[in-house]
């Protein structure tokens, strides 16, 4: 009858975990296929029954930038860098619209499977990881609009161009350290939920999208470091359109990100164990 | 023989009224902040907390099938979901040597808005199958499902017996060493259950260990050799099936004639009370076959609602339904409000009905129509004596969920 030979040690050992454990990326690993499935549903999931399906991954920037382009760009007459306001613009709104869609999602992930959380194992990181990886396809249809307005606008990129998928990554990362911190509090505190989509439209104004960081008074310049998503915008156009990059600017993005994403990280293993018991 | 599953000390405490029940809003949490500081941060220290589970000790052969009965709130599903690492215990430790998948529910992420095919791949995932393991049983999942006309249609246009057939074609295929399964049993049309069993029982004698926890004494016997009985979250006896459902069914603890709840219950309907009473409102458990069966249910109305039903199911011994009943069905207009306060209602079954033998009586509070349950419980076993049936004046037991005393007619029309 048996057909397997017993392992000497047990495969799995459940029990109490102690304040301090952290995620394991061991089983993380065994489940990348599920993550793969989840985030493969989200991106099937998310326009269906829409008339215009994944254009409204193109319009929602589209229309952005085409407001900001008449209320900065014109009318209050921006300065952007020698580089014309739409596509200026249109390069902060790109990434900046793929963070902020996948920190809602992300936040609003966990308890949104709470029927899967109640009734299957899994790593639970992996919902909000999918929800953010979901969000790149989105990105990558967005960088589209962003290649043909620049062709349209002759702005030739520079080697920096290289330069792009790190921000990408560091991007990705940083939404997922937000994201999953978001889907954490959201577990216990439903406010998340009216609170995120607040908390992105002021965070808009910080973030460099509309203005260049050059624009702010030297003064209070070094504010606008401490918010990552101002670096790495700022460093989206370097790379795309070959300006200075501003090191010390994108070097504390970068520590601020891993430090938001080990913090995520330890907040939400601390309340894993007990979601299929909350929500 | 080295177990597969082995069980030590395992306990599981829930908080209730405390932030473990439900969420809470960041409001409350800094109201509570301001009214009493101390309590707050030290986090309701005082909070009254149950133990769903307690000193669970056991062990489980490879290729053994084990059955886990116990009434509702016995703690059964609390042990699955320990072992299927859904919830942590607060003590003990669990050892499991095998990949361990559980089917606590068919149709985990099922998602309406993709095709049945779609949903193999992801469900199957989600069980814990390989994408190559779910193509190289794609057609056999298929084939038992019988939705093959169907794969490329959103499982939301799916009739809700087609849904569960796939959901629970996918379940069945999952190859891991360890499977838990709950009722999931109880899905679908008599002749897909029957299937499913069999499913079930060919999963079991391939060398697979199996947990499986059911109210359907009849599947338990069927499937499991051994079987362990949990009450109120211990184990009160393990053995072999045939003496463990004996005892289930039997054990002093498991005659109840009247069941109450001790805590007002805070949700907007709940029951307090429910009894089985003689004609002088005297609460007993056995009933003689010639007198009814009347039940009294008190329960208590905190918000008031609409469409809700109050009802009860009687269950024979093997699992088998009797009959389901609910107050709205001679008072239609109990579907439309009901106002705040306490109510009572009486139901009565006639005498000389039902055959005798053993029986658990279901409760059940719920939205007729969104399907939210407000309560289910296994409330009352009673038992109706034999005091002279049609069958036992002749010396025979009768067959059957009735043993009704019909009246006859007979007359010669032609000689």
């Amino acid at each position: 009858m048996q057909s397997f030979r017993l392992p000497a040690e047990p495969l799995v050992v459940i029990q109490p975990t102690s304040r301090w454990s952290l995620v394991s990326f061991k089983d993380i690993w065994a489940y990348r296929e599920l993550l793969f499935f989840l985030t493969w549903r989200d991106v099937k999931v998310r326009y269906k029954q829409t008339a215009l399906g994944a254009a409204w991954a193109i319009l929602q920037p589209l229309f952005m930038m085409i407001i900001f382009t008449i209320f900065f760009g014109r009318i209050a007459g921006v300065a952007s860098a020698g580089i014309p306001y739409p596509v200026f613009a249109l390069a902060g709104l790109v990434p900046w619209t793929f963070f902020s869609n996948s920190i809602t999602a992300s936040g609003n992930s966990l308890v949104g499977s709470a029927n899967l959380i109640t009734k299957v194992y899994f790593p639970r990181l992996i919902v909000p990881a999918a929800a953010m990886m979901a969000g790149l396809v989105d990105f990558v249809l967005a960088f589209v609009l962003l290649g043909v307005l620049m062709i349209y606008y002759h702005v030739v990129p520079t080697i920096q161009i290289l330069f792009l998928p790190v921000l990408v990554l560091l991007t990705a990362l940083f939404s997922l350290g937000v994201g999953t911190w978001f889907a954490a509090l959201n577990v216990k505190y439903r406010d998340v939920r009216f609170a995120l989509p607040f908390l992105i439209q002021l965070w808009l104004f910080v973030s460099s999208v509309i203005l260049p960081s050059s624009a702010i008074p030297q003064k209070w310049r070094w504010l606008l470091t401490l918010n990552p998503m101002s670096g790495i915008i700022e460093g989206y156009r370097s790379a795309l359109f070959g300006l200075p990059f501003d090191w010390p600017a994108l070097g504390i993005a970068s520590g601020l990100t891993i430090v938001t994403l080990l913090y995520a990280i330890y907040a939400f293993g601390r309340v894993e164990r007990s979601f299929a018991d909350i929500i | 023989m080295q177990p597969i599953i082995r069980v030590q000390g395992v306990g599981k405490q829930y908080h209730l009224g405390g932030p473990a029940t439900a969420y809470t809003t960041l409001r409350e949490s800094l109201m509570d902040l301001a009214r009493k500081p101390v309590r707050a941060l030290r986090k309701n220290g005082k909070s009254s907390s149950i133990w769903a589970l307690q000193d669970l000790d056991f062990e489980v052969s490879p290729g053994e099938v084990l059955g886990v009965i116990g009434r509702n709130g016995a703690g059964k599903s609390t042990l699955l979901k320990i072992l299927s690492r859904i919830t942590e215990p607060t003590v003990g430790r669990v050892e499991l040597f095998g990949r361990v998948a559980s089917l606590l529910e068919v149709g985990t992420g099922f998602h309406p808005e993709l095709s049945g095919r779609e949903n193999i791949y992801l469900n199957g995932s989600i069980l814990g199958m390989s994408r190559k393991e779910i193509e190289k049983k794609f057609d056999e999942i298929v084939a038992f499902s019988e939705v093959e006309k169907f794969l490329d249609t959103p499982v939301k246009r799916y009739s809700s017996g087609m849904y569960v057939r796939l959901a629970f074609a996918v379940a069945a295929h999952l190859q891991p060493e360890i499977l838990i399964v709950d009722e999931v049993l109880a899905v679908g049309d008599y002749a897909f259950q029957q299937k499913c069993l069999n499913k079930m029982q060919d999963v079991s004698t391939s060398g697979r260990t199996v947990l499986f926890v059911s109210h359907n004494m009849g599947a338990i016997s069927r499937l499991t050799q051994r079987c362990i009985v949990l009450e109120q979250g211990r184990i009160v006896a393990s053995g072999p099936t045939a003496s463990a459902i004996q005892l289930y069914m039997t054990s002093g603890l498991l005659q109840r004639a009247e069941f109450t709840k001790d805590r007002r219950p805070n949700k907007a309907i709940g029951l307090r009370r429910i009894a089985l009473v003689d004609e002088q409102g005297e609460v007993r458990s056995e009933v003689p076959y010639d007198d009814s069966l009347r039940f009294v249910l008190e329960y208590e109305v905190n918000q008031p609602v609409t469409g809700t039903s109050v009802g009860i199911a009687m269950y024979t011994v093997d699992g088998t339904c009797a009959m389901v009943s609910g107050d709205f069905d001679s008072h239609p207009e109990l579907l439309g409000m009901r106002e705040c306060g306490s109510y009572q209602t009486t139901v009565e079954i006639p005498p000389c009905w039902l055959n005798t033998g053993r029986y658990t009586v279901t409760v059940s509070i719920a939205n007729a129509s969104s399907g939210v349950v407000y309560d289910h419980l296994e409330a009352i076993v009673l038992e109706i004596v034999d005091t002279g049936t049609p069958g036992s004046r002749h010396g025979v037991k009768r067959k059957g969920v009735l043993q009704p005393l019909l009246d006859w007619t007979t007359k010669l029309v032609s000689k």
